[in-house]
């Protein structure tokens, strides 16, 4: 019984840590680039759930100052997240600049076709 | 919580799909489901900017991506069980790790107790504006906000100077067409 009221409690923890894991596992078992680069992009939006999920408060209403409300949910971790996302397009936009660019000179974006093609060289 | 395990789902959809359009409108959902998310965690701020960059811009910069390149992705030759073994180890040291933090949604967990009870009890008296996200961002936390906007300005220049030959190639013949 305590078992199952500690994982109900931790349980965004629980699914932060499975979008990350699954992030990784994209990132280092497939060798399409696209597919990595939405892989590392899971990676990161569990992060934004890592900070905002302890930030929650039952009960709390969002950061905007109104008479009508006493509590409030952290406002920090919103601030920090939200240069986050726009710092995650930024380097996805790059990312990506970069796949177009391998796949005109490769004429591939799978990696273990890169590899052999520079095996071949 | 249920929104939580949809995003789970979606995550193994994603982690399946070969094919990358698919992929890419999975991605889609996802990111949209996030906003959701955030909406139900009172972070209003960050739903409206994960709605419009993550569901909007990012997808539309992932769909340029495939219109350049190619649409499905080639299965693995060899079925090599080592990443999903690496993984879900870490997966469960961290989890483990994660069961002495504070329970979920309690108003005395030590993240509240600092900075930012100060930041909802003075920054109307000091910036006058309600909306503590924004206050924060663009007066106490200003200068993240500066280095924010220089690394898309940086990404922006990486991208033009990666992409900038991409059309006059293709003019002359060179490559491109593959």
């Amino acid at each position: 019984m305590q078992l199952v009221k500690t994982f109900a409690e931790h349980y965004n923890y629980v699914i932060t840590i499975f979008l990350m894991m699954a992030g990784l596992y994209i990132v280092v078992a497939r060798g399409n680039m696209v597919k990595k680069l939405i892989g590392l992009s899971i990676f990161q939006t569990s992060v934004y759930l890592l900070y905002i999920t302890p930030g929650k408060i039952i009960g709390g209403t969002a950061p905007i100052l109104d008479p009508a409300f006493t509590v409030y949910s952290n406002p920090l971790p919103h601030v920090l997240i939200l240069t986050a996302i726009v710092v995650g397009v930024a380097t996805l936009a790059l990312g990506l600049a970069l796949v177009v660019r391998i796949n005109e000179c490769y004429g591939t974006i799978e990696e273990d076709e890169i590899f052999a093609k520079d095996d071949d060289q | 919580m249920a929104l939580l395990t949809l995003l789970a789902a979606v995550t193994v959809a994603i982690v399946r799909q070969r094919s990358l359009f698919g992929v890419v409108v999975l991605a889609g959902i996802y990111s949209f489901l996030m906003a959701t998310l955030l909406i139900a965690l009172d972070a209003v701020d960050v739903a409206m900017t994960e709605a419009s960059v993550g569901a909007g811009i990012s997808t539309v910069l992932l769909l340029a991506t495939l219109h350049l390149t190619k649409t499905t992705e080639m299965s693995p030759i060899n079925r090599n069980w080592l990443p999903l073994l690496v993984v879900l180890i870490v997966g469960a040291a961290v989890v483990w790790g994660t069961l002495s933090l504070p329970p979920f949604g309690v108003a005395d967990s030590v993240v509240h107790q600092h900075v930012a009870p100060r930041y909802l009890a003075q920054s109307i008296v000091e910036t006058g504006v309600p909306n503590v996200v924004t206050s924060v961002l663009a007066d106490y936390r200003s200068y993240d906000t500066l280095g924010e906007t220089t690394v898309i300005f940086t990404a922006g220049i990486g991208v033009l100077l990666l992409l900038r030959g991409l059309r006059r190639r293709d003019d002359i013949g060179g490559g491109g067409e593959s």
